[in-house]
């Protein structure tokens, strides 16, 4: 208790030390004059009397200093002082202080804010989802490959009620479906969900329920569906009464039993789901029913909670075990495959694939903002302490301890750094949201997820970088101090004109190596904004200008394969009659969207397959002039028309890739292969194009005609010289027309539905604008800072040059081809420097060289702009100084 | 002032302190004053070190300072007991006695 008051005691005196020193001085006087009453009392003079008191009490100021010290800590005194003065050393030099605070303050908020986001999308992608960091993807070693749902279903959920390193398997299909409230159909996305899905997810319904345990099974037993708050809220006016009432979801009617929480999207990224029914209605939701049966393909995406503690690498034996198991029931469609358990961010479904590559760019670039602040900053310090070497070198000359003086730089670094790093966390607070409105126009469906929320992680990490380069440089001049020749140092700094030559041969150091490290950041930070500029550039492998595609609902419609053909057939011959149209045709998949394509295992004459190969590849089925119509040529045989009909032998078109790999060297056209037992003839070769995205590898592909291997749905895919708003007008008058029921669906150019794929990618191109913009900004003023600092330092030389007969414009080419000179020198570096780093980012960049022309031309052409810039300002403000005041100085 | 005097022992000015005040306020010369005075003129308190300890007995609570007016009508700082000083003194008395206890008996063991 007495210490801890003695404590608090010492801590009201840090405040109150005025008073309190003038208190004791006021206490010993009146001491003293005592003394000095009894001294005269006994008999001395007065001045005798004054001299014998001071010799009895000993030396007043010293035993001041040590009574002080019991009342406050001398070093927090100390500190106090060291604050005071940094804090006027930063006021001092405000150009300085803003600068180093600024260029902080922008690397932690802007690098905190982005890596926040990063990390929530990647690490913690479902908002109110728990325990996401036990949540696992699972999928095949293949992607392609072909499995039968209801094995895994059951397989897993056997496995999941004894398993001692799985807590839960939850399963999520994408699916989709015309949502008709009132007169307003609009397509809707949902999930086919295990009926363990909100409970293993931690979601509670807020009306309702969710589902039970004998929902999920039971072929069609069970039509029941849990809606999205946005769905409640939009499509049925956040009725209360919701709950019980019914839905024709697919021709089905369903029971609406429950409402999702308002911030709930569902497990998929890139897409906000508006409803979700149980594994049991799975042949309602899924168009191509027949992958069901027999020997489809399925892609079901599925997760995994772990549990507490066990580590993804010690459950995949358990699910290799699951895996064998199905292997040994199912051996024709099993064999050789396996399940695989993927982090999250790196799940192998949904749109994380298309996202990761461009937020590792994203994260690399917000890095180098970072980098490119605690440069500038440890520059501007470097430069500062140079300024100070004659203040270090009086104070040590004066009897300041080293301790003491490395105290202080220390305690200016801190402070320095703190307000950076207030700065900086406040500037994070600010961006966690902000980055929504650089995102491009949203897409409606199409929900990323911005968590707004700060990691404090990054952020602490990013503080920590900040504030360790700013001490570790805001200590240099300390260093330098520590062996300075006081005599020879104060003699040299007093006197020279010019500021010696090793104080110059140090700033030419300091702008040299500035130069180098900004070109080395710009042209990285270039290089990474061409990649993206270039996958957004690159051509998907058909056209999308002038085409079209939309679709309608027949599958919810319940239509069968007879009329659908007769719907197909009258609607596309009204739609090639209108104005503007010079081809339509009809698609089972569209390119570049979430749906799957048909994929089935192939037999191919004269191909034997090595043993462990399962040979397949993905299709689609399309009608006659499809390639005419979306632009991908034929590069061998013909195109399908009209005439590959149900009557007509079976034909189909394989892309390039498939044909240089089954029939290498030969032509594949007469050729023949065999599709869910039918043996098919090719007839045409395409050029390959991309299926899915613009990053995927090419891949084997091949085509068949629809009118030999029709389904009911069916998308349009229409080229014409109008918008997408007119063909959409148009379509929908024939579509009523021959069915009042149907509307157009999704109607939006091809060009919108390959931006909707690389959306991820679009908002990434953004971010990286920004950041690449602020890395430059940075660059920038560092450059300008350090170089406006070196040519200031030469005032008095300019000084003595004027006056000498030295004209305004010789000092100002004097001062910018030194400057030049010294930017070009630093620029040789940089690119040395750039050409071996950017080698390291190989893996980062899309289809640019490492040594990109024009990501080192222009970081080139920045560099001496800025460089000149940076010369000119303070160079003519130099010369405007009157010499004989430059002199002085 | 023939008389030879000793310096205190090492640490025991805050007990004498407490001591000289136990029964009436006192300011920092009276206190030297009476401690000498206790002791017979035997032990000399130095006064540069008497305001250290009385600022690290205030700090402890021990004692409270209050300005007021000395005897000869000047203006000076007078320093009470506390409570919690009158406790410590005890304390420390109780401390010194066995201390001192101890050490006589091992000098008179010879």
């Amino acid at each position: 208790m007495p210490r801890l008051r003695a404590w608090f005691s010492r801590l009201i005196g840090l405040f109150q030390k005025n008073k309190r020193d003038a208190e004791m001085s006021e206490e010993m006087q009146a001491h003293l004059d005592l003394l000095i009453e009894r001294n005269i009392a006994a008999g001395m003079l007065p001045h005798e009397a004054r001299n014998a008191a001071l010799r009895q009490f000993g030396g007043v100021e010293q035993v001041k200093e040590i009574a002080r010290e019991q009342r406050v800590w001398r070093w927090a005194d100390e500190f106090l002082q060291d604050l005071r003065f940094g804090a006027r050393m930063l006021f001092r030099n405000p150009g300085f202080s803003i600068l180093a605070i600024l260029c902080l303050t922008l690397g932690i908020g802007t690098n905190a804010a982005a890596l926040s986001w990063i990390e929530g999308i990647l690490i913690r992608p479902y908002p109110l989802v728990a325990h996401q960091d036990r949540m696992v993807a699972l999928g095949r070693h293949d992607a392609r490959s072909h499995w039968r749902p209801r094995a895994l279903l059951s397989g897993l959920s056997r496995s999941g009620k004894n398993s001692t390193l799985f807590e839960s398997f939850i399963i999520d299909k994408i699916t989709g479906t015309t949502l008709s409230v009132g007169d307003r159909a609009e397509r809707a996305t949902g999930g086919i969900v295990s009926a363990n899905y909100f409970d293993a997810l931690g979601v509670r319904p807020i009306l309702g329920r969710g589902f039970r345990p004998e929902e999920g099974t039971g072929r069609n037993a069970h039509p029941v569906t849990v809606i999205s708050y946005l769905t409640w809220q939009d499509r049925y006016k956040g009725d209360p009464e919701i709950i019980g009432k019914t839905q024709y979801l697919n021709g089905v009617q369903h029971t609406i039993i429950g409402v999702a929480p308002e911030k709930f999207h569902g497990t998929f990224i890139g897409y906000s789901f508006n409803f979700w029914v149980p594994t049991s209605m799975q042949e309602t939701f899924d168009s191509t029913g027949y992958k069901l049966e027999d020997r489809g393909a399925q892609w079901i995406e599925s997760y995994a909670f772990l549990k507490p503690g066990v580590t993804r690498q010690q459950a995949q034996p358990e699910l290799s075990a699951i895996a064998e198991r199905l292997e040994n029931d199912y051996p024709q469609t099993n064999r050789g495959q396996g399940f695989e358990l993927w982090p999250l961010w790196k799940t192998p479904f949904n749109a994380v694939g298309n996202l990761s590559p461009t937020l590792a760019i994203t994260t690399g670039v917000a890095f180098f903002v970072l980098l490119i602040a605690c440069a500038n900053v440890s520059n501007l310090l470097l430069a500062r302490s140079l300024i100070r070497r004659h203040e270090m070198t009086m104070r040590l000359a004066l009897g300041a301890g080293r301790r003491r003086l490395i105290k202080q730089l220390f305690t200016e670094g801190l402070l320095l750094s703190l307000i950076a790093a207030a700065g900086g966390i406040m500037v994070a607070y600010w961006c966690r949201n902000a980055l929504v409105l650089v995102s491009p126009t949203r897409i409606p469906g199409i929900t990323i997820d911005y968590p707004g929320q700060l990691d404090w992680r990054v952020l602490a990490l990013s503080v920590a970088i900040c504030i360790g380069s700013t001490m570790l440089f805001a200590l240099v001049p300390a260093i330098q101090a520590s062996h300075v020749d006081l005599s020879g140092a104060l003699k040299s700094e007093g006197g020279s004109v010019v500021g010696g030559s090793g104080r110059s041969r140090l700033r030419s150091v300091l702008v040299f190596v500035q130069v180098a490290l900004s070109f080395v950041l710009i042209a990285g930070t270039g290089l990474l904004l061409r990649s993206l500029v270039q996958m957004q550039n690159s051509d998907p492998g058909f056209s999308t200008r002038n085409v079209v595609v939309s679709a309608a609902d027949l599958f919810s419609a319940g239509y069968k394969p007879d009329r659908a053909k007769v719907f197909y057939e009258q609607l596309l011959e009204r739609v090639r009659a209108l104005p503007g149209v010079q081809s339509a045709t009809l698609e089972g998949v569209r390119p570049f969207s979430y749906a799957d394509y048909s994929s089935a295992p192939l037999e191919i004459e004269g191909y034997q397959p090595p043993r462990n190969e399962q040979v397949a590849a993905d299709y689609n089925q399309v009608g006659e002039e499809y390639f005419a119509t979306i632009g991908i040529p034929i590069v061998a045989g013909r195109e399908f028309t009209r005439n590959d009909d149900e009557n007509a032998p079976p034909v189909a078109i394989v892309n390039e890739m498939m044909a240089a790999k089954y029939w290498p060297g030969k032509d594949p056209v007469g050729q023949r292969l065999k599709v869910k037992d039918k043996w098919m003839e090719i007839v045409g070769v395409a050029k390959n194009a991309h299926y899915r995205t613009k990053l995927e590898q090419p891949t084997p592909f091949f085509y068949v005609p629809v009118r030999q291997n029709f389904l009911v749905q069916n998308g349009f895919i229409i080229r014409t010289n109008q918008s997408a708003a007119a063909i959409m007008n148009a379509l929908a008058r024939e579509i009523h027309a021959l069915d009042p029921n149907l509307a157009p669906l999704d109607t939006i150019s091809l060009q919108q539905q390959v931006d909707r794929m690389s959306y991820t990618q679009r908002l990434a191109v953004a971010l990286l604008a920004i950041f690449g913009g602020m890395a430059l900004f940075l660059a920038a003023i560092g450059l300008y800072a350090v170089m406006s600092y070196s040519v200031s330092q030469s005032t008095r030389e300019l000084g003595l040059r004027m006056a000498l007969g030295a004209s305004t414009n010789d000092l100002l080419r004097l001062v910018i081809s030194r400057g030049l000179r010294l930017t070009i020198a630093g620029i040789i570096i940089g690119v040395t420097a750039a050409l071996i780093l950017t080698r390291l980012m190989g893996n980062l960049l899309y289809k640019v060289s490492p040594r990109d022309p024009l990501a080192f031309g222009s970081a080139f052409v920045v560099m001496m702009i800025v460089a000149l810039a940076a010369c000119f300002l303070p160079g003519w403000r130099a010369t405007r100084i009157d010499p004989v005041r430059a002199l002085r100085n | 002032m023939a008389k030879e005097k000793t310096d205190l022992v090492y640490g025991t000015l805050d007990m004498l302190i407490l001591k000289a005040l136990q029964y009436d306020p006192r300011h920092g010369l009276a206190i030297a004053d009476r401690i000498e005075q206790m002791s017979k003129d035997i032990l000399r308190v130095e006064q540069g070190s008497l305001y250290p300890a009385l600022y690290r007995l205030e700090a402890q609570g021990w004692i409270k300072a209050e300005w007021g007016v000395s005897d000869n009508n000047r203006k000076a700082r007078y320093y009470k007991l506390t409570a919690a000083g009158r406790k410590q003194l005890s304390a420390e008395k109780e401390h010194w006695l066995r201390i001192t206890k101890g050490i006589d008996l091992v000098l008179a063991g010879g």
